[in-house]
């Protein structure tokens, strides 16, 4: 994906072809753990991906006529955008709110971000049983224009698009041409107010999406409220995945950053907990009220209200209280158990609006396929090797004098 | 496909205006009068259960025979090739035939999911489904209350299933393959209107063999697909907690809200900006990260 915005950025002077072949060799130790589980993976998936293509999607996944949308919509899709959420909350409060102390943590999130949603795409697209007629909501000969799906496709399109301008000034630094990224980044606040505007609607629209599924979904999950749910908890998703994946990249990129940037790293997260623990709240205040006023509380003693009760109170409420107790004892520790606490009940309120509480009545249940998982799990790991490849070679968490400065021993 | 100029433009138009989901708001989506749809009715104390209407429905689509037949021990279901069922119901007054096929809403959720407009609804009442059109995304079945659309999962090219009232012989002005195969009269076509008159003339004149329902003059909204019964719904196994009102309804409202976010949010972030911006961050402005 950067590449192309290389070419429309650059001449090509043969000493940029040269240097972009020296970078696209790997580097380091080939033989980590987490290599030797993701390459297997993805070649297993890869086969997976082309049964699919050849047999039809019944021949590696369990999706069936009434439960028409298995795991990868309802995780890499609609559980994916939740997590890819940080981004436009970060842009909101640096570029919006003036909040210079988080711009170290821009940039790695706004990749994090448009790699998220690229991946999240084809997650979309081996979904899809006629992909090529993708094309048809796109170069308009048939718009569905009052399908929230068609809103939500646009948005995501564009979205995509926003992410790469506010990321190409890095790109432009990673190749050296100075006047380009000066001039890339004259667009980044308009990309910044035009992406917060499309994360908005499409992700409290993710949401929107299941409003016609009236009576299908468990009634303690199903409100007419859920594209606001949806778009409150993309908040502390995306903020507790920046705060969780921080804290992975402290540790890998250690030799990329200077000896302060623990010490600044704690600070960030704690201001961030402050707002995961404020719109958590907000959360759980509302799906209380929404269950009021839906008159679903009588639910709460049958085997899904238990399962509901799961979900608020050990993955919303016990999370935020950690939140606000990291920020008053400043323990890095509790804050990040906090993040993958909630991290996981984001997982599961995404997953029981799209998937378990979706016929939740139905026998038999829908289980995804171990094909469905491995193929899921490998999605995320090419994302993950690309964000390394990045990492390791753009000025993402470091800044490029630092970079030149290390990279010459 | 032709299309003249006009209608090119009208669709720009709307294209552009749904982008910010003013389509909503916009007249090309005011529905056709609903009185002219054609309707079906299906009386099912007359029904006997001969399946002649599942064997023209699949002469008419192409479509395999069914090689099963109704017995209230198996509930049989719609399948992609299979777009009419007839099942038995050991009701309280014996058994019943049931007909299960798309009940063609008035405004249909599948239509309004569709993001490319391959599932339609037609001037004419039935709601088609075009291939061509379709990216398979199943959003449809998603949204479907009846559950109707039927996706064949074990195809590498797959096709969505569904009655389409047999739209080519509409046009024609022919009736649908069931209704004129239907040996015992238990099936009606015609105008909405009047089979709904109908519907209801048949109950008021022998309410001891009907229930005062016609299932379809509200359910979603109203469909095209008429049914009156000698028992209660519920019993026959029909969905009795369907909303009255089109489906579509229920998204309205997130629908409405888009242009207005789409005017208001640019609009706040880049006063709120001007207001929080610090006179050094001037000096700052496109500078490096750090």
């Amino acid at each position: 994906m950067s590449e192309s915005a290389m070419n429309s950025t650059y001449e090509r002077p043969t000493s940029t072809w040269k240097f972009l072949l020296s970078e696209l060799k790997p580097r380091g130790n080939p033989w980590t753990i987490f290599n030797m589980i993701s390459v297997p993976t993805v070649i297993v998936a890869t086969v997976i991906i082309i049964i699919r293509f050849v047999y039809g999607l019944s021949a590696v996944s369990n999706v069936t006529q009434t439960m028409p949308w298995g795991l990868w919509k309802g995780f890499n899709v609609v559980t994916g955008v939740a997590f890819a959420g940080g981004a436009y909350v970060l842009t909101f409060m640096v570029y919006i709110l003036g909040l210079e102390k988080y711009k170290p943590l821009v940039r790695v999130t706004v990749l994090n971000g448009f790699l998220a949603y690229t991946f999240y795409a084809i997650a979309l697209i081996l979904d899809l049983g006629k992909p090529w007629n993708i094309i048809n909501p796109i170069i308009g000969n048939s718009f569905g224009t009052s399908s929230i799906l068609f809103l939500v496709a646009w948005h995501f399109m564009l979205y995509i698009v926003a992410q790469l301008i506010e990321f190409s000034p890095t790109v432009a630094e990673w190749l050296g041409s100075e006047r380009a990224r000066r001039n890339l980044k004259r667009l980044t606040i308009g990309a910044v107010v035009f992406g917060i505007t499309l994360s908005t609607l499409h992700q409290s629209g993710l949401g929107a999406l299941f409003l016609m599924a009236k009576g299908k979904i468990h009634p303690l999950w199903y409100s007419e409220f859920i594209p606001t749910l949806f778009f409150i908890s993309s908040i502390f998703a995306g903020l507790s995945m920046v705060i969780f994946q921080g804290s992975i990249l402290q540790k890998i990129f250690a030799y990329q950053l200077d000896k302060h940037s623990d010490e600044n790293h704690n600070i960030m997260i704690r201001g961030l907990s402050r707002v995961c623990a404020i719109a958590m709240f907000v959360y759980f205040f509302l799906k209380i009220v929404d269950a009021v006023h839906n008159h679903s509380l009588g639910y709460l003693m049958t085997p899904m209200g238990v399962w509901y009760m799961i979900e608020m109170i050990g993955f919303v409420l016990a999370p935020m209280l950690l939140f606000v107790r990291g920020v008053r004892l400043g323990t890095p520790f509790t804050i990040k158990l906090a993040s993958i606490m909630t991290l996981i009940g984001i997982v599961l309120n995404r997953m029981n609006v799209s998937v378990i509480a979706f016929r939740w009545d139905e026998i038999p249940r829908y289980i995804p396929t171990w094909m469905e998982i491995t193929v899921t799990v490998a999605i995320l790991f090419v994302q993950i090797w690309i964000f390394r490849w990045i990492l390791h070679r753009m000025p993402v968490l470091r800044t490029m004098e630092s970079m030149t400065a290390t990279s010459k021993p | 496909m032709s299309i003249d100029r006009r209608e090119f433009l009208k669709t720009l138009g709307v294209a552009g205006a749904s982008l910010s989901g003013a389509s909503a708001l916009g007249k090309s989506k005011q529905e056709p009068d609903q009185e002219e749809f054609y309707a079906i009715l299906h009386d099912i104390s007359l029904c006997e259960g001969c399946q002649e209407c599942e064997f023209a429905c699949a002469a008419a689509n192409n479509l395999p025979e069914p090689d099963d037949y109704p017995d209230f021990e198996v509930k049989r279901t719609l399948k992609p090739d299979q777009y009419s069922v007839i099942n038995a119901v050991e009701t309280s007054i014996g058994e019943v035939y049931t007909k299960q096929q798309c009940m063609h809403c008035a405004q249909p959720a599948c239509a309004s999911a569709c993001l490319t407009q391959a599932m339609h609804k037609q001037e004419e009442g039935p709601v088609t489904w075009t291939e061509g059109k379709c990216m398979g995304c199943r959003y449809c079945m998603v949204s479907c209350p009846f559950d109707i659309p039927q996706f064949e999962f074990d195809d590498n090219n797959p096709k969505i299933g569904k009655c389409q009232m047999c739209f080519d012989k509409l046009k024609e002005g022919e009736v649908p393959a069931c209704v004129a195969n239907c040996p015992a009269e238990a099936l009606t076509f015609g105008k909405r209107s009047e089979i709904l008159a109908e519907a209801h003339r048949r109950i008021l004149e022998d309410p001891g063999s009907y229930v005062d329902h016609v299932y379809g003059e509200y359910e979603a909204g109203g469909t095209s697909w008429l049914n009156v019964s000698p028992v209660p719904f519920e019993e026959l196994g029909f969905k009795t907690d369907l909303e009255t009102k089109p489906y579509p309804e229920l998204t309205k409202g997130f629908l409405y809200s888009v242009p207005s976010v789409f005017v208001l949010w640019p609009a706040l972030l880049m006063g709120l900006r001007e207001a929080t911006k610090k006179e050094e961050n001037e000096v700052v402005e496109g500078g490096d990260h750090e």
